[in-house]
């Protein structure tokens, strides 16, 4: 079989190189980040921390950071109430226009950001809400429910059903067992559905951009620098927006891990 | 309530019906409305009113809703616009045939030649690019390609270049590639996975060559997967306006960048809403055309 080993052996060495692909920009924007030279190449200059301190020091990324936080955590709580009770829906009731209904929820990741981005712009101007930090919330949240609901309904999937009618049969209303059966069995699922919604939301940029007016948030910061010109602070900027989307991440796929585990082991 | 609670089990269903429980709809639709109303409003409203906003007219820089067809007119009549529209398209269906096949090895092997633990960490790994900032990523890209870069630095060692990689179809498919093979991996792989193993198994004890069971096997078996992969390449491709902007010069530019320039440049958003529901309709057949043959019967 040495020709069989040959193959796994190209195979794997196709899968090394197309990973270092998916990797080398993440990888080389954080070596940048701390490298001296205006215009980076190999070999590298000196080891320096000048782009963390412009970026330190200047109000506008500041200002931004405070934006795209607020913007985040609110998108992360209307999405994830919206897609949780849209999950529940879909997991509980059988009705005629369900089809409909879930097209209607899953379709927006489909639609291309740039075209979200100039109807929101016009719908947000017609309806007197253009401009405001409140429209970046208001259309992420668009964006992110779908992902809500779909990280939800997976949870939901794994529960046993008879679970919620004992609830019933032992007395509790329907907001009661929501409150003490449902939402506690999907509490893992909830937290990796804040923490990605929020991730989401924190690196968008397309309609951020065309809507948010003087309200910019950080990936519209990166956006106007990187059009003006070749400027390393925005490896800084990229660094940090790298960390925060990384740890919202790990977060939310540690805790579905680890239930899951858990769950697995008390069963087994 | 026409609705039947089929999921419920039949003891919470008895109960129901006679219980207190029974008249309250309340819960149903407070469970069930919010997103229609929500998704309704934002997202399905703001996309009427664009179609809507394409007949409108600007005068004296301010927009009027009216119902005209100059617009539209203007734009179909231009030059500019189906050379951008033909660049675009060309350029997502290179990127799809490109990103697609260098997807499919990867995704051989983590579907067929890894344990179950090492194809979860691998889509894990392929999952962090969506967290991280695509334009830092194209950012990147920019400097790595620049004719004093990275990738041209490297290659002088060995006496090479430099060559010129920034402003060229090369630099935007790199682009379209960061952006989708990703996704184009993970959906490659999960389609090759949930292959029944036993029938590549009989192809192989009956003699068949692996080329042949690539090609008469393992393909057709994965078929609707694969073409959802290279759907959503596609739209990936066809919106996105970074790439062709920081990696190919914008010369001509893509419809993405034609909409940006007509927005942020002259307050013409009747002109863009032209090219977005263009886009949108091109979109539309696209998906539509790959879903049908996706779920067409084979042989037929």
């Amino acid at each position: 079989m040495n020709r069989d080993r040959l193959l796994k052996g190209f195979l794997f060495g196709y899968l090394a190189l197309v990973f270092v692909f998916i990797f080398a920009p993440i990888l080389f924007s954080i070596i940048f980040s701390f490298n001296s030279d205006r215009f980076p190449t190999i070999p590298l200059g000196g080891f320096t921390l000048k782009w963390y301190e412009t970026i330190w020091q200047d109000p506008d990324v500041w200002e931004a950071a405070r934006t795209s936080l607020m913007v985040s955590i609110s998108v992360a709580i209307t999405a994830t109430c919206l897609g949780f009770a849209t999950a529940y829906t879909d997991y509980r009731y059988q009705f005629k226009l369900k089809p409909l209904y879930l097209a209607l929820i899953l379709l927006p990741p489909t639609i291309p950001l740039i075209i979200m981005a100039l109807a929101m712009l016009a719908w947000f101007a017609k309806i007197g809400l253009s401009g405001q930090v409140v429209s970046i919330i208001i259309a992420h949240t668009v964006l992110t429910a779908p992902f809500a609901m779909a990280i939800i309904r997976l949870r939901l999937s794994q529960m046993d059903a008879s679970l919620e009618a004992a609830a019933w049969n032992l007395g509790a209303d329907q907001w009661r067992a929501l409150r003490l059966v449902i939402i506690p069995f999907c509490k893992p699922a909830i937290i990796s559905s804040f923490c990605l919604t929020a991730a989401v939301s924190f690196d968008e940029f397309a309609i951020a951009w065309f809507i948010s007016g003087l309200n910019k948030t950080i990936p519209v910061v990166i956006l106007e620098i990187v059009t003006g010109n070749i400027d390393p602070q925005v490896n800084a900027i990229g660094s940090f927006v790298f960390l925060t989307s990384m740890t919202l991440v790990i977060i939310a796929q540690v805790v579905l891990m680890t239930k899951e585990k858990k769950e697995k082991d008390h069963h087994g | 309530m026409p609705s039947a609670d089929r999921s419920a089990p039949s003891l919470a269903k008895d109960q129901t019906s006679g219980g207190r429980v029974a008249h309250w709809p309340v819960f149903k639709y407070a469970m069930r409305l919010p997103i229609v109303i929500w998704q309704g409003l934002f997202f399905i409203a703001p996309l009427i009113f664009m179609v809507a906003m394409s007949f409108f007219v600007v005068r004296n820089y301010r927009m009027t809703e009216d119902f005209v067809m100059k617009n539209w007119l203007k734009m179909m009549s231009r030059d500019y616009f189906w050379d951008s529209y033909a660049l675009t398209f060309g350029l997502a269906t290179l990127s799809t045939i490109v990103v697609m096949t260098v997807a499919f090895p990867a995704a051989y092997t983590l579907a067929f030649r890894v344990s179950d633990s090492t194809r979860r960490w691998a889509v894990f790994l392929l999952i962090i690019p969506f967290f991280t900032s695509y334009l830092v990523r194209i950012f990147s890209w920019y400097v790595i390609l620049a004719e004093s870069g990275v990738i041209n630095a490297m290659l002088s060692y060995i006496g090479l270049g430099p060559y010129v990689m920034l402003n060229t179809k090369f630099g935007t498919i790199v682009g379209y590639m960061t952006l989708t093979l990703p996704l184009v991996i993970i959906l490659q792989t999960f389609s090759l996975a949930n292959i029944d193993r036993s029938l590549i198994e009989a192809a192989h004890n009956l003699g068949c060559k692996p080329w042949r069971t690539i090609y008469r096997v393992i393909l057709p078996l994965a078929r609707t997967g694969l073409i959802i992969a290279a759907v959503f390449c596609f739209i990936l491709s066809f919106g996105d306006f970074v790439s062709p902007y920081y990696l190919g010069g914008s010369k001509p530019p893509t419809l993405p960048i034609l909409i940006i320039d007509t927005v942020k440049s002259g307050q013409q958003w009747p002109r863009a809403a032209v090219v977005a529901v263009v886009m949108m309709v091109t979109l539309f057949a696209v998906a539509f055309a790959g879903i049908a043959s996706a779920y067409r019967r084979r042989g037929s």
